[in-house]
C-alpha cells in the first residue's frame, strides 16, 4: 500500500499538478480566443529556461527564479499575439492553430539558439524527503503541489471575484454579447495572455524541477495538456485542472503491477500514450468533457 | 559533375515524395476540411510495410519477405488506408481542432509502437537492407531511374487527385466541407464521405512512405520526425495553396528546395555554426508560415476550389 502511495500516487499527483497548470492555460486561451494554442508547450519551455538564466546569473533557487520566468514569458506572449495572432482574429480557428504552430517552432528555435540541445538542470541539491508514517514526500514535490494549489486558488479568485475575471468569463460565454455590453475586448485578451503565459511558465519551471530542461520540455506535455483541457470541458479552466490531475494519476498508475504475476496494466514504455488513450476515449464517449465545454 | 547530378537527383526524389504527401493532405484538408496533423502515422505504416515486404529475411524484425517493389508498393498504400479506417471512424466526427489534436496523438502512438515492438519493426535498430529499385544500373543512372519512377508515381497520384476533385464525389466533399447541413439536406452522408476522403489521402501517404523507405534503403524510428513530416507537409500545402493539387505539388517542391538549399548553405559554415544554422532554419520555417498566413493566406496557387 505504501509502495502504491510513494511510487505511483505521489508522482502521479505531481505530474497531474503540472498538467493541470498547463491545461488551465490552454483552456483559458481557448475560451476567450477560441483556438487551440499549439505554442503553449513552447511557452512552458521558454519559462523554464528563463528561470535557468536567473538561477545561473544570480545563484538563486528555481523557486526564487519563478517570478523571473513569469516576467520573461508574459511579454513574449503579448508580442506574439500582437504580431501574429491579432491580424488573424477573424480567421477560422484552423488558421490560428496553424499560425500558433509556426510560433511554436520559432520559440523552440530561439531556445535552441540560446541554450543548445543539451539537457540541463537547475542544480537543486539533494534534501532529505519528508517522512510521515512511511510516506515519503520529496521536498521539491511538496513545493510543486503547494505551488500548484496556490496558483489554482489565485486563478479562482481572479475569475470569480474580480471585475477583469468576470469580463474574461463573459467573453468566453458569449463574445458578441460581451462586446456590446461594453467589455474592453483588447484588455481582456491581454489579461488572458498574461494569465495563460504565467501558468505556462509556472508549469514549465515545475516540470523542469521534477525532470530536466530540454528544448522540447513543454512540447512533450502539450498533448497531455490538451487532453486534460478537453477532458475537463474545453474553455473551463477548473475542469482542465481536474482533467490534468486525473491524467497525471492515470499515467503513473498505468504502470502499477496489478495483473497476476506482477505485470503492469500497460508496459511503461507506452506510458506517454495514456494521455492520448484517455483523450480518444473522452472524445468518443463524452466529447463535451466532464463539465460541458464550449461549442 | 556526377556528384552534382546525384545531389540534384536526391533533392528532386525527396521533393517528389513530399509532393505525394502533400497531395494526400490536400485531399483531406484542401478538399474535405479534415485537419490531419498525423501524416507521420500513415507514412510510417506504408514505409514499414514496404520495408518488411522487400527486405531480405532477418531475425531482427518480422520477415523480410524479399518481394519486388511493384508488388510491395500497392500493399504499402493499402496499409496506410487500412490504418486510416479505424482512426477515421473514431475521430472524423470531431471538430477541426479536436481532430488535429487526436491525429497528433495517434501519430505519437505509431512512433511508440515503431520504437518498442522489436518483433515487428526491429525497434530502434529499424529495418536495413531494403533494396532500392534500379540499383543494378549503378551510379548515377540507378538513382536517376528511381527519380523517374517517383515522378511517374507522383504524376499518377496527381491525375487521380484531379479526377477526384472534379468527380461528383469531389463536389460532394466540397459541399460537406463548406456547408454540412446543406449537404445533408441534399441527401449526402457527410460521415461516409469524410471517411472515404481520409482513407484515400492516407493511401497517398502510405505510398509516399514506401518510396521513402526504398530510397533510404533503411527505415527506423529516427526517420519518424514529426517536424520534418507531419508539420513540414502542412507548410508545403499552405505555401502552395490548399485546395489546389498543382499548388500542393508546387509547394512541396519549392519548400523542399528551400529546406535543402539552407542545408547546403549550413554545410558551408564552420562546424560549430552549422548546428546553430539548423535551429535558425527552424525559426525561418516558422516565420515563413506566418508571413504566408498574413500576406497570402491563399498560397501561391490559391483558392480552395
Amino acid at each position: 500500500m505504501l509502495e502504491l502511495v510513494n511510487f505511483y500516487i505521489i508522482p502521479g499527483l505531481v505530474l497531474g499538478a503540472v498538467y493541470a497548470l498547463a491545461a488551465a492555460g490552454v483552456s483559458l486561451v481557448y475560451g476567450v480566443m477560441r483556438f487551440a494554442n499549439f505554442a503553449h508547450g513552447d511557452l512552458m519551455s521558454w519559462g523554464a529556461y528563463a528561470a535557468l538564466a536567473g538561477v545561473a546569473a544570480f545563484g538563486i533557487s528555481p523557486w526564487a527564479a519563478l517570478p523571473l520566468a513569469v516576467a520573461a514569458t508574459v511579454p513574449l506572449a503579448w508580442g506574439v499575439d500582437r504580431a501574429f495572432f491579432a491580424p488573424l482574429r477573424r480567421a477560422q480557428p484552423a488558421v490560428l492553430l496553424i499560425s500558433s504552430f509556426g510560433v511554436a517552432l520559432m520559440i523552440r528555435a530561439l531556445i535552441y539558439l540560446a541554450w543548445g540541445p543539451t539537457p540541463a538542470t537547475y542544480g537543486l541539491g539533494f534534501s532529505p524527503p519528508i517522512l510521515w508514517e512511511g510516506v515519503r514526500l520529496q521536498r521539491r514535490h511538496a513545493v510543486i503541489l503547494a505551488g500548484a494549489l496556490l496558483a489554482a486558488l489565485l486563478l479562482h479568485l481572479l475569475l470569480a471575484r474580480t471585475r477583469a475575471g468576470r469580463a474574461m468569463r463573459a467573453m468566453a460565454d458569449d463574445p458578441d454579447l460581451a462586446r456590446i455590453t461594453g467589455v474592453g475586448v483588447g484588455g481582456v485578451i491581454r489579461l488572458t495572455w498574461a494569465v495563460s503565459a504565467a501558468l505556462a511558465a509556472t508549469a514549465g519551471v515545475f516540470l523542469a524541477v521534477d525532470t530536466e530542461l530540454t528544448p522540447l520540455l513543454g512540447f512533450n506535455v502539450l498533448l497531455a495538456a490538451f487532453a486534460a483541457a478537453i477532458l475537463g470541458g474545453i474553455g473551463r479552466p477548473w475542469g482542465a485542472a481536474l482533467g490534468g490531475l486525473i491524467l497525471g494519476l492515470a499515467e503513473e498508475l498505468s504502470s502499477y503491477p496489478v495483473l497476476p504475476g506482477g505485470a503492469p496494466l500497460l508496459d511503461p514504455s507506452y506510458k506517454t500514450a495514456v494521455a492520448f488513450g484517455v483523450l480518444i476515449l473522452v472524445l468518443l464517449v463524452r466529447p463535451q468533457g466532464l463539465f460541458r465545454g464550449m461549442g | 559533375m556526377e556528384a552534382a547530378l546525384l545531389y540534384l537527383t536526391t533533392i528532386l526524389t525527396l521533393a517528389g515524395i513530399y509532393a505525394a504527401l502533400a497531395l494526400g493532405l490536400n485531399l483531406q484538408w484542401g478538399l474535405t476540411g479534415l485537419m490531419n496533423f498525423g501524416a507521420l502515422g500513415f507514412l510510417a505504416a506504408g514505409a514499414y510495410a514496404a520495408a518488411l515486404l522487400t527486405a531480405p529475411e532477418s531475425a531482427q524484425h518480422l520477415g523480410g519477405f524479399g518481394w519486388p517493389w511493384w508488388l510491395a508498393w500497392p500493399v504499402a498504400a493499402a496499409a496506410g488506408a487500412l490504418l486510416a479506417l479505424p482512426v477515421g471512424a473514431a475521430s472524423l466526427r470531431l471538430r477541426a481542432d479536436y481532430l488535429a489534436i487526436a491525429t497528433i496523438g495517434f501519430a505519437e502512438i505509431v512512433r511508440l509502437v515503431a520504437r518498442n515492438e522489436d518483433w515487428l519493426t526491429g525497434g530502434p535498430l529499424g529495418v536495413s537492407g531494403i533494396p532500392r529499385p534500379f540499383e543494378g544500373l549503378g551510379q548515377p543512372w540507378g538513382p536517376v531511374a528511381f527519380l523517374l519512377l517517383v515522378a511517374l508515381v507522383v504524376a499518377g497520384l496527381y491525375a487521380l487527385a484531379q479526377a477526384t476533385a472534379h468527380s461528383p464525389f469531389g463536389r460532394a466533399l466540397r459541399a460537406v466541407r463548406d456547408d454540412e447541413e446543406a449537404a445533408k439536406a441534399a441527401g449526402k452522408d457527410p460521415g461516409a464521405l469524410r471517411l472515404r476522403a481520409f482513407v484515400l489521402g492516407a493511401a497517398f501517404m502510405g505510398l509516399a512512405g514506401a518510396m521513402l523507405a526504398q530510397f533510404f534503403k533503411f527505415f527506423g524510428p529516427d526517420a519518424l520526425d514529426p517536424v520534418a513530416t507531419s508539420f513540414l507537409v502542412w507548410v508545403m500545402l499552405i505555401a502552395g495553396g490548399s485546395g489546389s493539387n498543382r499548388g500542393a505539388v508546387l509547394g512541396a517542391v519549392a519548400v523542399w528546395a528551400l529546406w535543402a538549399a539552407s542545408d547546403w548553405l549550413a554545410a558551408q559554415l564552420p562546424a560549430e555554426l552549422a548546428t546553430r544554422a539548423a535551429y535558425f532554419r527552424l525559426f525561418l520555417i516558422g516565420l515563413a508560415l506566418q508571413v504566408i498566413l498574413l500576406a497570402r493566406p491563399q498560397g501561391m496557387l490559391g483558392g480552395r476550389g
